[in-house]
C-alpha cells in the first residue's frame, strides 16, 4: 500500500526518487519551497540504490562506484552530516588470460614498474597522460558545473557566458586546446594511441570510453566518454573513484535525508501515471493508484523519453519537439550481474586476498576482445565474451556482506536492448546472458561457480521494466556529442525548462549528463529558483 | 610499495632509526641514526657511503649514441672523450628543463646517462633513425656515492692505486675485490668524492669491501638527510624541489629554462639542432626572467627576531624544502627560497632561491620569510655566489 501525500497542493512535485530527483528536491526545500518527491519503487535511489536481495548481502543493484558527485553539492547539502561515506578504490586490476595481470595503483612508482613489464615507453608516458587529462578535466569541470551555454541566443548574458568559456579555452596552451577538440571527435583507442603502445594498458583504459554507450572502443566520439569518466573527483583529486558505504543507495539516502531535513516530503510506492497538462500548462500529476496531486510546478527526473512521450503524451507537444525526443538515442548497451559469494573469489593469475582486489577489476584483455564484443552487439546479440567491470565492495565495506562472504558486482557490456528477437524476449535469454558472464569470469576465477550463493541478472529490458530506464540506458541517453551540452535533451531545451509551462526536467537526460553527479538535479533547481519559476 | 635497492641487505641492518623514505620507488635511508649529524660530519671530515641506486640509468650503445645524446640534451657530446663525465640537463621543445644528470663515456660507442626520472621513454621520442641501442639499466646496477676528504684514500685501498690518478669528472672501469665496477669522480656533495657503479648481483660484496677498506678512515654509511645538507652547501639544485620537470607541470609558470636554474653554462647553443634550441636562443636574446641564486641570512637580525619572542635563535637540524617567499627591501615579492639548511661547517644559514633577474647580483639585499611562534616575519639576507662551500680538494 502506498502512502498518501500529506497535502493536496505543493510548490513542486518531483517525479522519481533517484539521486537527481532527490537533489533537486533538497535544493528546492532548502530554499523554502514545499516539495513532494514521488518514487514508484519501494525503495529510494533509482539507479543509485542498495537492496538486500539475499539475506545478509546488500547489493549496489545498478550503479556501483561513485566519483562524479559534485563536491559543492556534498558541501551545500551537508551530505557528510546526512550519512554520506565514500571509501576510495585502491587499484585497477586487469587479469589476463595468459596467467599474467596488470595492476594500476594509486602509488605512481609502483604503477610505473608494473606497466613497464609490458611497455617501458608507456610506463613513462603515464604521468604525462594523467597531467593532460587533469588539465582537460579542469576545463570540463567549468562546463559541467554550470548550465549549458546557449549558442543560438544573442542575449548578452548568453554571449558573456560563451565568451567566458572561450576565454578559459584561450588561456589553455595551444596543444591542450587541440587535444580538447581531438577528444570531442576521436575514438577512445585513437586518443590513447596518442600516448601509448601497449594493448594491455590501452584496453582497460579504453573501456571508460564505452561504458553506457552503444559504441565500440574504436568508434569516433568515445574519447569524450572517456573524459567523462576521468572527471570524477574525490576531495578535489580527479580520477578518483570510490565505494559508497552501504552501496550506492547510501548516496541517495544521504540526499533524501538532507531533503527531508529541509522539509521535503518523499513518498515511495507512488508511481506517477501521467502529468496533468491543462491549457499547455502542467499543474499536477495523477498517480498509478488514481490519486491526483496538484502543484504549480512539476519536475521530472526520469528520462526524456519517458517524461515527454509517456507521462506528458505527444498530444501536448509540438511535432518538431516530439520528433527530437523520439530521435533522442537511448540504446541501452549494458547489463548487470550481482553475485553473493560464500568466499573470496580466487583469481588464478593472482590468488588470494590483496589490495589489487580492493578496486575495480576489468575483464578487458585486449582491444580486439572489446571490439569483438561490440561486433556481436551490433548484430543484435549480447557478447558471448563481454567486457566486465567487477567490484567486490565487501572487501572494504564490511556492512554489505556477512564476515568472510562477499558481494560481487559485475557491470557487463555489451547487452544491447534491441536483441534480434526483440527486446521483450530478453527474459527468455536472461539466464543465458548470466551464464555467459559467469563463464567468462570463471576463466579467470576457476572456483567462481561453486561459490555463488545467489545470482541476480539484470538485462537492459529489466533496467527498463524495473528501474524505468528507457531501453535500459544507464545515462538516460547516450553521452555522444550530438546529445550533450546545449543539445541535451533537445536543441533549445537544455536549460531544464520544457515546452510545457510549469514542467521542468532534472534527470541524467539533461546537462551535464549521467553518472552519480547530482549536477542535473542541482542545476535544474538553481535555474528554477533563479528564474523565480516557483 | 617501494622495492629494496641492491644494497638493502646491508642498509636495512644498519638503519637502526628505521627512518626510510621512498625514492623513485625504492626504499632509501633518510638517516641511519635518529639524527643525521654524525653522517653529515663523516661526509665533511672523513667519508660517507651513500646508496644512490634509485638514480635512473640508461646505457647507450652504437655509432650514433653521441649524436642522439647531443640532440636530446643541451650539450654537444660528440667531443666528450672516453673516460670523461659531464653534467647536463635536457629540455622540452619550449626549452624548459625536463631533468638533469650526468653522461659518462664508458667506451668508444658506450655512454651512460643518469637522471632523477625515467630516461628511456624520453630518449625513445627522438631515437628514430639513430643507430643506437638504448638499454634501461636502472635496475641492473647498484650505485654508491663515496664522498668526503678521505674518499680517495679509502677507494685506493679498495680498488687499487690507479684511483689516485682519477681526476675530477673522469671515470674508469676498475675492480673492487675482483668485482668489475665503474668508478666516476662525481657526486652530489660538492666535495672530493666518487660514485661506484656495480652489477646488482655483486653489489653487497662491493659494499662490504668499501666499508672494510673505510673502517680505519672512519667511514660512515650516510643517508639522504645528510646528503641534502651537503648538496645545499654545494649549491646543487634538486629536481622536484628547486625546479620542476617541465613535462609534469600543471602550469607553464612552474617550468624553468636551464638559464633560470643556474645551468646556462651547460648549454652549447650554437651547433647542430637539439631539442629546445630555438626556444633557448630566443631566451638568450630576450634574457631570462628568473635566476637561481644562493642567499645567506643575516644572523644578527635572525637572532634579534627570535629574541623578540624570548627565544634563542633556532635553526632546523636538517635541510628544509618548503618554499618560502622572498621580498625586496621595499616588501615586493621577488621570488622564493626553495630549499635551505643551516651549514654546521660554514656556520651560516643558507638557502637556494629563485629570484627575478635584477635581484640576482651578488650583494643584493633581500628579505626572506621566517616563521617564529606561528607568526610570519621576515629577515634580511644577501645574495651570494654559489657554491657556498667549494673546497680545493674537490678538484685536486
Amino acid at each position: 500500500m502506498s502512502e498518501h501525500p500529506h497535502s493536496s497542493h505543493y510548490d513542486a512535485i518531483v517525479i522519481g526518487g533517484g539521486h537527481n530527483g532527490l537533489t533537486a528536491a533538497a535544493y528546492l526545500a532548502k530554499a523554502g519551497r514545499k516539495v513532494l518527491v514521488l518514487e514508484r519503487r519501494h525503495v529510494l535511489g533509482g539507479a543509485a540504490v542498495s537492496e538486500e536481495l539475499y539475506p545478509g548481502f546488500t547489493f549496489s543493484v545498478c550503479s556501483y562506484v561513485v566519483s562524479l558527485l559534485r563536491p559543492h553539492i556534498i558541501r551545500e547539502l551537508e551530505l557528510a552530516r546526512h550519512g554520506l561515506e565514500i571509501i576510495p578504490l585502491e587499484a585497477s586490476f586487469l587479469p589476463l588470460p595468459n596467467g599474467d595481470s596488470l595492476t594500476r595503483w594509486s602509488d605512481p612508482e609502483r604503477t610505473r614498474r608494473e606497466v613497464a613489464r609490458f611497455s617501458r615507453h608507456d610506463s613513462e608516458r603515464l604521468p604525462e597522460f594523467s597531467l593532460a587529462m587533469t588539465k582537460l578535466c579542469w576545463l570540463a569541470k567549468r562546463i559541467i558545473d554550470e548550465p549549458a551555454p546557449d549558442p543560438a541566443s544573442l542575449a548578452p548574458r548568453e554571449l558573456l557566458k560563451l565568451l567566458r568559456l572561450g576565454r578559459t579555452m584561450k588561456d589553455d596552451p595551444t596543444d591542450l586546446r587541440w587535444l580538447n577538440f581531438k577528444l570531442l571527435t576521436m575514438s577512445a583507442v585513437d586518443f590513447l594511441d596518442l600516448w601509448f603502445e601497449s594493448d594491455v594498458l590501452k584496453a582497460p583504459m579504453s573501456v571508460s570510453g564505452i561504458i553506457g554507450t552503444f559504441l565500440g572502443v574504436r568508434s569516433p566520439g568515445t574519447a569524450y566518454v572517456l573524459l567523462h569518466h576521468y572527471m570524477g573527483e574525490i576531495d578535489g583529486a580527479f580520477r578518483a573513484w570510490g565505494f559508497s558505504k552501504g552501496g550506492t543507495g547510501g548516496i541517495s539516502l544521504a540526499i533524501a535525508n538532507a531533503a527531508r531535513a529541509h522539509g521535503a516530503e518523499i513518498l515511495e510506492q507512488s508511481g506517477v501515471e501521467r502529468v496533468l497538462v491543462h491549457g499547455g500548462k502542467a499543474n499536477g500529476v495523477v498517480l498509478e493508484n488514481g490519486d491526483t496531486v496538484r502543484a504549480s510546478t512539476v519536475i521530472s527526473s526520469v528520462d526524456p523519453n519517458r517524461t515527454f512521450l509517456r507521462l506528458v503524451g505527444e498530444e501536448h507537444l509540438e511535432d518538431e519537439f516530439a520528433a527530437q525526443i523520439r530521435r533522442y538515442r537511448l540504446r541501452g548497451s549494458s547489463g548487470k550481474v550481482n553475485l553473493a559469494l560464500d568466499r573470496l573469489p580466487e583469481f588464478s593469475c593472482r590468488p588470494g586476498d590483496g589490495p589489487h582486489l580492493h578496486g575495480d577489476i576489468a575483464i578487458a584483455p585486449s582491444i580486439d576482445y572489446l571490439e569483438r564484443a561490440y561486433d556481436e552487439a551490433k548484430y543484435g546479440d549480447f557478447s558471448e565474451r563481454p567486457y566486465i567491470n567487477v567490484v567486490i565492495p565487501s572487501l572494504v565495506d564490511p556492512t554489505v556482506a556477512p564476515p568472510g562472504k562477499h558481494v560481487m558486482s559485475c557491470f557487463v557490456q555489451y547487452a544491447p536492448y534491441d536483441i534480434k528477437e526483440g527486446p521483450e524476449h530478453w527474459p527468455e535469454r536472461r539466464e543465458a546472458f548470466g551464464d555467459a558472464v559467469v563463464d567468462t569470469l570463471a576463466e579467470y576465477i576457476p572456483g567462481l561457480r561453486e561459490s555463488i550463493l545467489y545470482r541476480q541478472v539484470l538485462t537492459p529490458w529489466d533496467l527498463e521494466q524495473e528501474f524505468g530506464l528507457t531501453e535500459g540506458n544507464i545515462f538516460h541517453g547516450e553521452l555522444s556529442l550530438d546529445q550533450l551540452l546545449f543539445l541535451r535533451p533537445a536543441a533549445g531545451w537544455a536549460r531544464y525548462r520544457t515546452p510545457i509551462e510549469g514542467l521542468w526536467v532534472c534527470g541524467s537526460g539533461t546537462h551535464p549528463g549521467g553518472g552519480i553527479m547530482g549536477a542535473p538535479g542541482e542545476l535544474a533547481a538553481k535555474t528554477m529558483l533563479q528564474s523565480r519559476a516557483l | 610499495m617501494p622495492v629494496p635497492t641492491p644494497f638493502h641487505p646491508r642498509t636495512s641492518g644498519l638503519c637502526g632509526s628505521l627512518l626510510w623514505k621512498e625514492w623513485s620507488g625504492y626504499y632509501a635511508v633518510r638517516s641511519y641514526d635518529t639524527c643525521h649529524e654524525r653522517e653529515y660530519y663523516a661526509l665533511r671530515h672523513a667519508a660517507g657511503l651513500i646508496d644512490v641506486s634509485p638514480l635512473f640509468k640508461a646505457d647507450l650503445y652504437g655509432p650514433d649514441a653521441a649524436a642522439l645524446l647531443s640532440l636530446v640534451t643541451v650539450r654537444n657530446l660528440r667531443k666528450l672523450r672516453v673516460g670523461r663525465v659531464t653534467y647536463l640537463c635536457w629540455c622540452d621543445d619550449d626549452g624548459k628543463v625536463v631533468d638533469d644528470g650526468t653522461v659518462t663515456r664508458i667506451g668508444e660507442q658506450h655512454y651512460r646517462l643518469t637522471g632523477n626520472g625515467p630516461l628511456c621513454g624520453w630518449l625513445a621520442r627522438y631515437s628514430d633513425g639513430f643507430d643506437v641501442n638504448v638499454e634501461d639499466t636502472s635496475d641492473a646496477y647498484g650505485a654508491l656515492a663515496l664522498q668526503g676528504p678521505l674518499a680517495r684514500a679509502i677507494l685506493v685501498a679498495a680498488a687499487g692505486p690507479e684511483i689516485e690518478q682519477l681526476r675530477f669528472f673522469r671515470g674508469r672501469e676498475s675492480a673492487i675485490g675482483g668485482i668489475p665496477v665503474l668508478i666516476t669522480r662525481t657526486g652530489y656533495t660538492g666535495d672530493l668524492g666518487y660514485e661506484i657503479w656495480v652489477e646488482r648481483d655483486r653489489a653487497v660484496e662491493v659494499w662490504d669491501r668499501v666499508m672494510g677498506a673505510g673502517r680505519p678512515y672512519r667511514i660512515q654509511p650516510a643517508g639522504l638527510d645528510a646528503m641534502d645538507v651537503t648538496r645545499i652547501e654545494a649549491g646543487f639544485v634538486l629536481c622536484g624541489v628547486d625546479y620542476f620537470p617541465a613535462h609534469h607541470c600543471m602550469l607553464d609558470s612552474r617550468k624553468s629554462s636551464p638559464y633560470e636554474i643556474g645551468l646556462g653554462w651547460a648549454v652549447n647553443l650554437d651547433r647542430e639542432p637539439f631539442v629546445g634550441q630555438r626556444a633557448l636562443r630566443e631566451e638568450v636574446a630576450r634574457g631570462a626572467v628568473w635566476e637561481l641564486v644562493g642567499i645567506e641570512y643575516d644572523w644578527d637580525e635572525y637572532e634579534a627576531l627570535h629574541a623578540e619572542y624570548g627565544l634563542p635563535p633556532q635553526v632546523t637540524s636538517g635541510a628544509w624544502r618548503d618554499a618560502v617567499p622572498l621580498y625586496d627591501t621595499r616588501g615586493r615579492q621577488i621570488g622564493q627560497a626553495t630549499s635551505g639548511a643551516w651549514s654546521p661547517l660554514l656556520k651560516k644559514n643558507l638557502a637556494l632561491a629563485t629570484v627575478r633577474t635584477g635581484h640576482a647580483a651578488p650583494g643584493t639585499r633581500v628579505r626572506v620569510e621566517v616563521t617564529v611562534e606561528y607568526e610570519r616575519r621576515n629577515v634580511g639576507a644577501t645574495v651570494v655566489k654559489t657554491p657556498f662551500f667549494d673546497p680545493a680538494r674537490k678538484k685536486a
